[in-house]
């Protein structure tokens, strides 16, 4: 009876969320809000207005199509890497004025969130769907599949990574984020020491967007294995695909890893357990050691797509073929298992003993190796290559150039005494950014400007490209090497005020290449839309813009729903190139109906009620966090109800679609 | 042409920024162990510029000879692959990476925070009767507290060495983690709750240097810096003639329960005196004598342990914490058995 005497209605529905939890009382987010709001209201008035709500849904939404689900992730990761680049303005911004008497905007409480978003940010919701966006659109048209082995997980992977970042968004306008730093290290972000609702928010976003990564790494796996079109050895898979591989083995193998640490900190948090608290036999380094046996190859899961696009880009645009492809899928192969044995050098200074951090330094030592023969094979690409310097290419090499630096300082934070002195400093801060802006983004932003044309049907307007590059490439060097000084001047990360008056020329400098990298995403966008304006002039009627050497440039620019209206056979690695130089015709007659998955709502809906359900478990509102994950159980069963899952594309229409091609084609060649 | 002059200035700063990056604490340090750790990174990144200086090099000479407008040079589009070649790109990292694997194996084991010194300097070996001084430091939100054993004396934000003596840390935290570091000293080391890190180092030149924490552990982060003051053995006598007089009494466990309260950018505080047992008891987490310390429970659990009866030997009580936040977790402890000294 007393159980149900405290029984508290009010507690149940809304559990710990009041309206203490909106931080009104703060200007930046209180306009921020207002922004959003105002912007929300904009773009739901324009897709009334222009009565898009119809297209939105069953074309983009509901749609299971591997293609448009690669360009939803695209957005998802540009769309962050807008808020998590205004969280690197604010802190180079408070880092360059917070000297001395003057502590800055940004206090602590602010701050610390500011650090932790921006990492999970960009690592989670910018990264990542950049990547899974490229690999999901490429692979299939690179193996001539008619879509993913599994089209409705597909979308369902989508909507879980979508809703995760939407609860990490949420948290700016309701309650707060995690102050403990991008990767939650105990006690810290234990129960003790982060009670309120930051941390529960940091593991909700990411255990429902890691369900999405999870389950479209086994998904991308699967295609790759088992969808190859005949004749595609795996000696001949294009290079993208066979980074997409790795990094998809890499998913698989790594992300459970995250679940359950996450899982266990949950524990931790809600249940009372001990796994990582000081009393009671806990330990907080075996956090540490697990959440880097994931966050080691997930560095590897990013990186490797990237080497994919710079592959196929320096190969393209050098007219030539990749040098030593074979030497290129045994380094990729060899870097795939050598990332988990690396992970303890993220810990040298735990101590650990002398000759446990020299096997852990030397691994990863290793790993440059396989890492410094890519960067050879792409050299030896280029040479008698007849180069042409467009968008993708001039990434490429600014990718060269800033790459190896990035690779150098890592190699050098491998060694463990040096280690003992940059572990922590803004030398590591320099060191991550120069390996992910110069490896991960500018091959992301290669792999948008190569595929734009395959995805949209035109080219993106190379001025605006080029203001981009340089500001990029510019900025990022302005805004990284003092960094590199500041660390050697024993300067830690994560601080929020300085006493010492003369490092502040060193924040200033970087805040303004923070400034240049600001202006390199406005031209980003100013040239998306430019080149949507100037569309007509930009237009690709080829389907093969770039003298490409693999298959998605044999299909029409935007390509067919189907893809393929035949399998392919394919006798060579640039299985495109092959085709051209063999006097390739595309056959006019003979189509069939075509058996096509067909699209549904059911990955939106169980993905809206995980983030419901995922909600209502960090506010503790255990009535709602019931129901809602009831109502998600009951509608994942209803839909393997669901039999009207595929359908057939009448051979009419695929007449007409190819027939419409020949004209295009006819066109383009008089 | 004003922005090509501006252009020119800030290429003449380049040179600057390289010299300001040899000019650092971690470059030019005063300790011999952050001396060699300094001179490990200029080997090995030296080391490291014989093979990316080449590839920065001839990445640019390619990207310009082999450009399309440059119908001169050759152009093979099918050659892709060349034995030799491959042979020389897998070996040419590959022997970089031996050397450095074989340094990185030596001096990871001669600079192990753990292994007692062998020299003072280059020149100077540890001299056989040396003693090292050993000094207990321990993290706390957000402050550093340093006992001195043999002194019998303890200090907040504020720490001493006489130049020249081997210095023996032992290194603990009382909540989260932090890492200890002292640039100009040696490498840092974490400092973990329950846990003890161990560093050994020497200050081989008087001055004061910056110690701070180099592990995010919350809001008073930022302010959780001490002063490390290297002195020659006169000045360090004085120093602690200063401390044993120090007006802020003795550090009881109950004081150093108050102490431990988080805090921001805390004054330097001097402990005439300090309770022989605290550095065990912050370390094996029972200051507080209801706790059992983490060490009988170890033992008693390395025995087989309670059995059914240790499921009732755990009590709850309110954090520290719970002071400074609206809503108070309450923490469970396994309760002392009992105490000797009640």
């Amino acid at each position: 009876m007393t159980m149900f005497e405290n029984l508290d209605l009010t507690k149940l529905v809304f559990g710990r969320l009041t309206w203490e939890a909106i931080p009104y009382h703060e200007p930046i987010l209180l306009a921020t809000f207002v922004a959003v709001v105002l912007g929300g209201i904009a773009v739901l008035g324009a897709v009334t207005y222009f009565k898009l709500w119809g297209t939105l849904w069953h074309d983009w939404i509901t749609s299971i199509d591997h293609k448009k689900i690669g360009i939803m992730y695209i957005i998802l990761g540009l769309v962050m890497l807008l808020r998590g680049f205004a969280d690197a303005l604010m802190m180079r911004a408070q880092q360059a004025v917070a000297f001395g008497d003057n502590t800055g905007f940004l206090p602590p409480h602010h701050y610390d969130q500011i650090f932790t978003a921006h990492g999970v940010i960009m690592i989670f919701f910018v990264a990542m769907p950049l990547v899974t966006g490229l690999m999901n659109f490429v692979v299939p048209l690179q193996i001539g599949a008619r879509d993913v082995a599994f089209p409705f997980l597909n979308n369902f992977s989508f909507w879980m990574t979508t809703f995760g970042a939407g609860l990490v968004m949420a948290s700016l306008f309701v309650g707060e984020f995690a102050k403990t730093g991008w990767l939650a290290y105990p006690p810290l972000s234990g129960l003790l020491f982060s009670p309120d609702v930051g941390v529960d928010y940091y593991i909700w976003s990411l255990q429902i967007a890691g369900v999405g990564t999870l389950l479209s790494g086994v998904n991308l796996l699967a295609t790759i294995v088992k969808m190859r079109a005949p004749g595609m050895t795996m000696m001949k898979m294009p290079v993208f695909t066979w980074t997409a591989l790795c990094t998809n083995v890499l998913i698989v193998a790594a992300f459970p890893v995250l679940t359950a640490v996450l899982a266990l900190l949950s524990l931790d948090r809600y249940a009372g357990t001990n796994f990582f608290t000081n009393d009671l036999g806990g330990n907080a380094m075996m956090y540490v050691n697990l959440i880097w046996i994931w966050g080691h190859p997930e560095v590897y899961i990013l990186i490797l797509p990237a080497f994919g696009i710079f592959s196929e880009v320096v190969s393209t645009f050098s007219g030539k073929r990749l040098f030593g492809y074979a030497s290129m899928v045994y380094a990729t192969v060899v870097i795939t298992i050598l990332s988990y044995l690396v992970w303890l050098h993220h810990f040298f200074t735990m101590g650990s003993g002398a000759s446990v951090n020299s096997f852990f330094g030397i691994t990863t030592m290793i790993i440059s190796i396989p890492t410094g023969a890519k960067i050879f094979n792409w050299l030896f690409t280029m040479y008698r290559g007849r180069i042409r310097f467009e968008l993708p290419m001039m990434w490429t090499i600014g990718f060269m150039i800033t790459f190896v630096i990035g690779g150098m300082t890592g190699v050098l934070l491998a060694v463990p005494p040096a280690d003992f002195v940059l572990h922590n400093s803004l030398f590591l801060i320099a060191h991550f950014h120069n390996v992910i802006i110069g490896g991960v983004l500018f091959g992301m932003l290669a792999g948008i400007t190569y595929w734009f044309p395959k995805a949209f049907g035109y080219k993106l307007d190379p001025f605006w490209g080029k203001c981009s590059f340089w500001f990029w490439i510019v900025g990022f060097w302005v805004a990284f090497m003092p960094l590199y000084v500041l660390g050697l001047m024993g300067v830690t990360r994560r601080m929020n005020h300085f006493q010492d008056m003369s490092l502040q020329i060193w924040f200033q400098v970087a805040a303004f290449g923070a400034v240049l990298i600001a202006l390199g995403i406005a031209s980003f966008i100013i040239q998306l839309v430019v080149s949507f304006v100037r569309r007509e002039s930009l237009r690709d009627t080829t389907g093969d813009p770039w003298n490409g050497r693999t298959l998605e440039w044999s299909t029409s620019s935007p390509p067919p729903a189907y893809n393929f209206a035949f399998t392919p056979r394919i006798h060579d690695n640039d299985a495109w190139t092959d085709m051209k130089r063999r006097g390739y015709t595309r056959p006019l007659e003979g189509f069939t109906p075509i058996h096509m998955p067909k699209n549904t709502a059911a990955g939106f809906i169980i993905a809206a009620l995980a983030a419901t359900c995922g909600f209502a478990l960090i506010w503790q509102m255990w009535l709602v966090a019931g129901a809602g994950f009831l109502a998600m159980l009951a509608a994942v069963i209803i839909h393997t109800f669901n039999y009207k899952r595929d359908y057939y594309i009448p051979a009419d229409d695929v007449v007409r679609t190819e027939d419409a091609r020949t004209r295009l084609l006819a066109a383009a060649h008089v | 042409m004003p922005t090509l002059k501006s252009l020119r200035r800030w290429l003449l700063l380049l040179p600057l920024a390289l010299l300001a990056g040899c000019n650092t604490v971690l470059m030019n340090p005063s300790g011999d162990i952050a001396n060699q750790q300094g001179r490990l990174i200029v080997v090995s990144t030296v080391l490291m510029l014989i093979i990316i200086v080449p590839v920065i090099a001839l990445t640019l000479f390619f990207a310009w000879r082999y450009r399309q407008s440059n119908k001169e040079a050759d152009y093979s589009p099918d050659w892709d692959h060349s034995t030799q070649l491959e042979l020389a790109i897998w070996a040419a990292p590959l022997l970089i990476i031996i050397a450095l694997g074989a340094i990185t194996w030596i001096s990871t084991h001669t600079l192990d925070p753990y292994r007692p010194l062998s020299r003072l300097d280059a020149e100077r070996p540890v001299p056989a009767e040396a003693k090292p001084l050993v000094v207990e430091v321990v993290a706390l939100d957000w402050k550093w507290l340093f006992i001195y054993p043999e002194q019998g004396f303890a200090t907040v934000n504020e720490m001493a060495a006489p130049v020249d003596r081997p210095i023996t840390f032992k290194i603990t935290a009382s909540s989260v983690m932090n890492s200890f570091f002292i640039p100009a000293l040696a490498g840092q080391i974490y400092a973990m709750p329950g846990m003890e890190t161990k560093l050994h180092a020497v200050i081989n030149k008087p001055g004061e240097f910056e110690g701070f924490s180099a592990n995010y552990s919350g809001a008073g982060f930022s302010g959780m810096r001490f002063k490390f003051h290297g002195l020659s053995n006169g000045d360090f006598d004085q120093w602690v003639q200063k401390v044993k007089a120090g007006k802020d009494g003795e550090l009881t466990r109950e004081q150093y329960k108050k102490l431990e309260v988080p805090s921001e950018r805390e004054p330097v505080r001097h402990y005439a005196a300090v309770a022989p047992d605290l550095y065990d008891a912050i370390l094996n987490l029972c200051v507080d004598r209801n706790k059992m310390c983490m060490k009988e429970m170890m033992a008693i659990d390395a025995d087989g342990g309670l059995g059914k009866p240790g499921a009732f030997n755990i009590a709850t009580k309110k954090a520290w914490q719970a002071d400074t936040l609206t809503n108070s977790p309450t923490r469970k402890y396994v309760t002392a058995m009992c105490t000797t000294e009640e």
